[in-house]
């Protein structure tokens, strides 16, 4: 029984980073309904800019603030630029750019920083906590008090700031909000920031544990997929306990099921995908949409 | 090739060139010479770009189906590599377990792509776009951890190697050229299926629903089970791409059919021109040819000039080359027709 709890606080720790990079693929789909495929390697090259500061000497906290303001201003850049033109384009369209922006951004950190693996410091001690029979290891620990600090931030800002209203009304109704005054272009470019931003955060959790090297987030965004998936594409709660139980299933299945085992849990987000898109096409909180035609 | 399909996008311009009967003759005549130049090719060039020429052909055999699904239906799939390993791979288990015959490895490899396809394509399409998107990238990354798994059966991470068809003595051809006429010959009955397919009730359904499926539903047709066709016929092409695949390289491994694959199969097809038959072939040259010369630059310099291509495509002409070339050869011919 110890060693099940074990495992399912491991699989809380993973889930917690699905959790975080979900939770930037929901922010986004919330604002723009788009479903950004480059979500990961921002992730990934935002990890790279921590390291590049921790590496000229900067301490890691404050590399990791310099990080995710780069990374918001990035995010910024991208919406204003690159997505900016192909705003209200098909589905088609958006995901195809989404997709070309996968592909220069994780070029573009191999170029400048090579494909040769990195090591990234870790923040946390090495320890663990132990608490009747159970390990809780400090990073895990750690992981959770940034991923936490991140969602009452992102809750304080969206319920209780006048940007947050104005960025709840933009997800809401984009004409009405235009009507009222609110500057609907600046808005999302704030929502590709903030996403960026939370992005990063999960990019710079994952670098320790994987080593950073340009494809590290691949494996990732499939996760995230699968637990935006579950908890419904625009629901940010529903990211949070998504990444959480894929997290928990994913690791499950890899110590329990031995025709699973380790090498093949990456499955396990496949099968969650398809078995909520059978039964639950909405996810867990999402709202069911009606379309008009 | 009489339909010159564009995709329907709010920033396409719609320039549906008047079809005059002289130009279906035309396009005829150009079709024939790109073929004869392509049976002339391999008698001209030294063996490593012949095999060069070869795997353009089995690219653009898999480009030809992803087409299907994204020019033509309208959805996404980020795992086309996927089911051209099932191909290879299918084909390579029958050579290597049952000493299978060539000619009966293409059906089957063909069948089995199928079948995958359909029965993932249920699942996925009852909805909209992009959870195929999800879905077949899922499927991408699954498959390579699974033909690791199964090591009786797919060697494992070492992968199989086995015997290429060797050509049969009344040819006088070397093994390089008969492996090209061989993806050649293939290549055209592939296209020449696509075509006919597109002109189908089944090509028009998909044009309807692409192009409003609102409307197209009204009229009858049932975008879920088009669609779920289109995406298994398109796995189709992948996995007979797949299955010369391995005739003509003689070993598959997981690694050679990584994500990345399919991701380079889907910026092939968006720069070589979505929704045209001409638009595989181009792409399937870019495919080929683009990593091979920049690489030299630096090892991330394809993906660099992929994905800004990509973004570059979708802004200014979201029919690819294919459709520049096309929207060139409209000018030149109204110029001279003024002069």
């Amino acid at each position: 029984m110890a060693g099940f709890l074990q495992q399912v606080i491991v699989g809380l720790g993973t889930g917690a980073i699905y959790a975080s990079l979900a939770l930037a693929l929901v922010l986004i789909y919330r604002f723009t309904g788009i479903v950004n495929f480059a979500q990961g390697e921002l992730a990934m090259f935002s990890a790279y800019v921590a390291w590049q500061f921790t590496a000229v000497g900067v301490p890691f906290w404050l590399a990791l603030v310099l990080a995710l303001v780069v990374s918001f201003a990035g995010g910024m850049l991208i919406e204003r630029v690159i997505i900016r033109p192909v705003e209200g384009a098909p589905e088609l369209t958006v995901v195809i750019v989404t997709v070309g922006l996968f592909i220069f951004v994780n070029a573009a950190a191999g170029w400048i920083w090579t494909f040769l693996i990195k090591d990234f410091p870790n923040p946390f001690p090495g320890g663990a906590l132990e608490m009747g029979g159970l390990s809780v290891g400090f990073g895990t620990l750690g992981v959770f008090a940034v991923v936490g600090i991140v969602m009452g931030l992102l809750y304080l800002l969206f319920q209780h700031t006048k940007i947050g209203l104005g960025m709840r009304a933009v997800s809401t109704n984009p004409e009405s909000a235009r009507l009222v005054g609110i500057r609907v272009g600046w808005t999302l470019a704030l929502g590709w920031g903030l996403a960026a931003t939370v992005g990063a955060v999960s990019g710079v959790l994952v670098a320790p544990l994987l080593f950073l090297e340009p494809n590290m987030m691949g494996g990732v965004l499939i996760y995230a997929f699968a637990a935006a998936t579950l908890g419904g594409f625009d629901s940010p709660v529903g990211a949070v306990v998504g990444g959480l139980v894929v997290g928990v299933a994913e690791t499950l299945a890899g110590a329990y099921v031995t025709a699973i085992g380790p090498d093949l849990k990456v499955g396990v987000p496949l099968a969650i995908i398809l078995g909520v898109l059978l039964l639950r096409p909405q996810g867990l909180f999402g709202r069911a949409v009606v379309e008009r035609a | 090739m009489s339909e010159s399909t564009q995709v329907s996008d709010r920033t396409t311009t719609r320039e549906q060139a008047p079809v005059r009967p002289g130009a279906t003759k035309w396009r005829w005549a150009a079709a024939a010479a790109l073929l004869a130049a392509a049976v002339y090719a391999p008698f001209q060039l030294v063996p490593f770009h012949v095999f060069q020429l070869t795997m353009v052909l089995i690219y653009a055999v898999a480009l030809l189906g992803l087409n299907l699904l994204v020019g033509h239906a309208g959805q996404i799939s980020l795992g086309h590599g996927a089911f051209f390993a099932v191909g290879a791979y299918t084909a390579a288990i029958l050579l290597d377990r049952w000493d299978a015959p060539y000619p009966l490895t293409l059906p089957v490899a063909a069948l089995v792509a199928f079948v995958l396809g359909l029965a993932f394509g249920v699942p996925a399409m009852r909805l909209r776009g992009l959870y195929l998107a999800l879905v077949t990238l899922a499927i991408a990354i699954f498959l390579v951890p699974l033909l690791k798994r199964f090591e009786e059966v797919t060697g494992g991470s070492m992968g199989l190697s086995l015997a290429k068809p060797a050509p049969p003595a009344w040819t006088g051809l070397a093994e390089d050229q008969w492996l090209y006429f061989l993806a050649l010959a293939v290549t055209v009955a592939a296209f020449l299926l696509a075509a006919s397919l597109l002109r189908s009730r089944v090509g028009r359904a998909l044009h309807a629903i692409r192009d409003n499926e609102a409307a197209a539903e009204v009229m009858g047709v049932r975008p879920a089970y088009y669609k779920t066709l289109a995406f298994a016929w398109s796995a189709m092409f992948a996995g007979i791409a797949g299955c010369v695949y391995t005739w003509v390289i003689g070993f598959v491994s997981p690694d050679s059919f990584v994500v990345n694959l399919s991701i380079t199969l889907l910026a092939g097809l968006v720069v070589g021109g979505l929704g045209s038959l001409s638009g595989p072939v181009l792409g399937a040259l870019f495919v080929m040819f683009v990593p091979s010369i920049s690489q030299d630059i630096n090892e991330a310099a394809p993906g660099v000039i992929f994905g800004l291509l990509i973004i570059a495509v979708m802004y200014v002409a979201p029919t690819g080359l294919a459709g520049l070339a096309g929207r060139a050869t409209n000018s030149i011919k109204k110029t001279l027709r003024k002069g």
